[in-house]
């Protein structure tokens, strides 16, 4: 397989993920598709480094990977936090810093 | 043979990302992540980087999603989510058409060029990829390397202060 394939699968599970932010209303779900599309994009360093020769691009698949489960740590809290005060996660009802 | 494998798991991978976008109840949409995470995780295998698969199966499908599946069930979300659950379906529907568009356009016409590695698959095969990605990460990127376990106790601190009970 050539690497165009894998950048072609890359694409559309980016687009899927775009689709997705744009789209929900569940802020939950909303991250779930920010992690579709880091996981393209990870898609797309690998297939690349293949195609290369490289590590480079798996190193920095790496440090996708802690930057995501960050994400995911300081994310799952907000929304805890935001459910708290608010009885929802729902990105219409939040609005506060809306002009 | 293997390419019929390539177009199975990507059909896959394909699938179970738009079931993410569209289940309404979130529980099925990180259940379908879960099972892209494992397409992707083949697509890994297949490009000669185990490693970076059993990292994808380990942090990513065990304890990623493990961590949203629990803020999911915690909040009970399951009975909100009865009333509409979308909006801007048309114009989000164009724009992520339009990216999709130019990526796959940008793939066609351009020429994947680069500074070319010296790993082959010779040495992956003799020395091990977690060998060869612990010896990069350890001298070349030894400092990156830091800057993520700091920024990793940052993020902890972070989760701890924002669930505290009185934010």
């Amino acid at each position: 397989m050539s690497v165009y394939h894998y950048l072609t699968v890359s694409a559309i599970l980016f687009a899927l993920g775009t689709y997705g932010v744009l789209t929900r209303r569940n802020a939950i779900v909303i991250f779930m598709c920010i992690e579709l599309m880091l996981n393209s994009v990870n898609l797309t360093f690998i297939a690349l480094s293949r195609h290369l020769n490289s590590l480079d691009g798996q190193i920095f698949v790496f440090f996708v990977m802690t930057v995501a489960a960050a994400e995911a740590a300081v994310g799952l809290a907000l929304m805890i936090a935001l459910f708290r005060n608010r009885e929802t996660v729902d990105v219409d009802q939040i609005n506060i810093l809306k002009w | 043979m293997e390419t019929l494998f390539f177009y199975l798991v990507a059909l896959v991978a394909v699938v179970s990302g738009f079931l993410v976008v569209r289940c309404q109840s979130p529980v099925n949409s990180a259940l379908a992540l879960v099972n892209t995470f494992f397409c992707l995780a083949v697509f890994y295998v297949m490009l000669y980087a185990p490693f970076m698969a059993a990292i994808q199966v380990i942090v990513y499908a065990g304890a990623i999603m493990v961590l949203i599946l629990f803020v999911i069930m915690l909040l009970n979300l399951g009975t909100e989510a009865r009333k509409r659950y979308t909006h801007g379906v048309v114009w989000s529907a164009i724009s992520s058409l339009l990216v999709l568009l130019l990526a796959t356009r940008f793939i066609k016409l351009g020429r994947v060029t680069g500074a070319e590695g010296e790993i082959t698959d010779f040495m992956i095969k003799t020395e091990g990829h977690t060998e060869l990605i612990g010896k990069a990460l350890y001298t070349e990127f030894l400092l990156p390397f830091e800057i993520a376990s700091i920024l990793l106790l940052v993020a902890i601190v972070g989760a701890v202060v924002l669930a505290k009970k009185d934010v």
